[in-house]
């Protein structure tokens, strides 16, 4: 079955020159998408069309376009990603939208995240709270074997279930406060769960959260938005992890 | 310690203590307030009152109490302030992810709100009970004890219409924020799962709903009865 076309949409998309110009919104129209085209397609159209125009396409983050590499960033109509679920802008697709609707295209709104351009973001701010503490420390040498070191069926779906974070900053441009909690507690919670994290827990936990604060991003309420938003449907269980982690590790100072 | 206390987690962590002791301190209110609803000649409530009025225990908690109420309002305050600090440019479609409505995000209102109805109350109740005093406060002997006629300064105002529908407005905002603070608390602390999320969102609701209800149902039964 042949897709349906949509014979002409509106992109109201945030045009910003650089980080500290002034935007605001601009609305352009789209002719001829069809409804299997995925949303950066569909901008892809857009900016063969601005080019021909002579004017400025309009700058976007993006990578692999197949949901894992957490660079496509937009908030489309009051949503991270778009209006649909468990996906990331690049595996949205047009058919969630009709014929004539004017869609909001707006870029990831945080202190913590400045804009670039456009709808680009710079979310330096996570690689930072990595640097902070996400990782293990390993000695070089030899290769361990894979079963010297067991782990329970479940504490390792657990800790898979929170490494599949792609920092995507889906959570933050959700939460109303711009809370990173979600994003850390699961950088957290993927060491948290396994042997070979624990010997730095303690560490980990207090440095990655004292990062967090010391970048401005806002503290969590429990508004549970993070965990609807996020493409990897990361549960808002690894905050309560994260809390008695860091909790735990202030109380043995 | 300071560094904590400063901390995101540290700073919601005395927003969840504190508030999972006013929720007790709630619970100890509203069973006492139903006494209104069990003895209409006023005797059990009376008693009730008086009881809270004496009893030392419960003097040294009034001023934590009080100490309570202040920390978990004042904290509430910075931590929203610092939280909208966070964004400053909002979106201009706003979040359509949860409905504008949804306790969880609008906990500083619903609490605020709730802080106008608290100082109505103790206008009404608190002040005149404990320091300037009022024409209906006459005293009672129940069981050969004197004692401060409460049941008769509280019905009387229970039997204004408006003050009732407000009272009830307060009692369902309370059970609004409960429903979120309840299990958002034991969140925070890091008492909770997968599993316990589920049931402490449930559990949260149910106490919301209770609280909220028991809240409502004493100036009906006054409408009702009187």
């Amino acid at each position: 079955m042949a897709d349906i076309i949509l014979n002409k949409i509106y992109v109201k998309v945030w045009r910003q020159n650089s980080p500290k110009a002034k935007g605001g919104f601009e609305t352009y129209q789209v002719e001829n998408v069809s409804q299997g085209t995925s949303f950066l397609e569909m901008i892809d159209i857009l900016n063969d069309k601005l080019i021909l125009e002579g004017k400025d396409p309009i700058a976007f983050d993006h990578d692999c376009r197949e949901g894992i590499c957490g660079m496509c960033s937009m908030y489309i109509n009051g949503h991270a990603h778009g209006p649909d679920t468990e996906v990331t802008t690049c595996q949205l697709h047009m058919r969630k939208f009709h014929e004539g609707q004017t869609i909001v295209v707006e870029p990831w709104r945080a202190a913590a995240f400045p804009v670039i351009k456009d709808v680009m973001v710079d979310r330096t701010a996570f690689e930072k709270i990595q640097q902070a503490g996400g990782y293990v420390s390993v000695n070089t040498g030899g290769v361990p074997d894979g079963n010297v070191i067991l782990i329970g069926q479940d504490d390792a779906e657990e800790a898979m279930d929170a490494a599949a974070c792609i920092g995507c900053g889906a959570c933050v441009a959700t939460c109303k406060n711009s809370s990173a909690m979600l994003f850390v507690a699961a950088k957290v919670s993927q060491f948290a769960k396994l042997p070979q994290g624990k010997i730095e827990a303690k560490k980990r936990a207090k440095a990655m959260v004292a990062k967090m604060d010391e970048l401005g991003f806002g503290g969590c309420t429990n508004t549970g938005g993070c965990e609807l938003a996020c493409p990897k449907s990361i549960s808002i269980a690894h905050i309560a992890r994260l809390n008695r982690e860091y909790l735990s590790a202030k109380l043995a100072d | 310690m300071s560094s904590f206390m400063s901390a995101s987690i540290g700073r919601k962590l005395l927003m969840s203590i504190t508030g999972l002791f006013l929720i007790s301190f709630l619970c100890i209110h509203l069973t006492l307030n139903l006494f209104l609803t069990f003895d209409d000649s006023g005797n059990l409530f009376n008693l009730a009152a008086h009881f809270m009025a004496t009893n030392p225990l419960i003097k040294i908690m009034e001023p934590v109490l009080a100490v309570g109420f202040v920390v978990h309002i004042i904290w509430s305050a910075w931590i929203t302030l610092e939280n909208m600090r966070a964004r400053p440019q909002k979106y201009a479609y706003g979040d359509q992810l949860l409905s504008w409505w949804a306790p969880a995000k609008n906990m500083f209102i619903l609490g605020a709100m709730v802080l106008v109805f608290l100082v109505i109350h103790l206008v009404n109740f608190w002040i005149k009970m404990k320091f300037t005093g009022d024409p209906l406060l006459t005293s009672v002997n129940v069981g050969g004890v004197e004692m401060h006629n409460a049941y008769a300064l509280v019905s009387n105002l229970f039997m204004n219409p408006l003050y009732n529908v407000l009272y009830m407005i307060g009692g369902i905002l309370v059970g609004l924020h409960i429903s979120h603070g309840f299990w958002s608390a034991f969140q925070t602390i890091g008492f909770s799962n997968q599993i316990w999320l589920k049931r402490l969102k449930f559990l949260a609701v149910a106490i919301g709903v209770v609280f909220a209800a028991g809240f409502a149902y004493i100036p009906i039964y006054f409408m009702i009865k009187f």
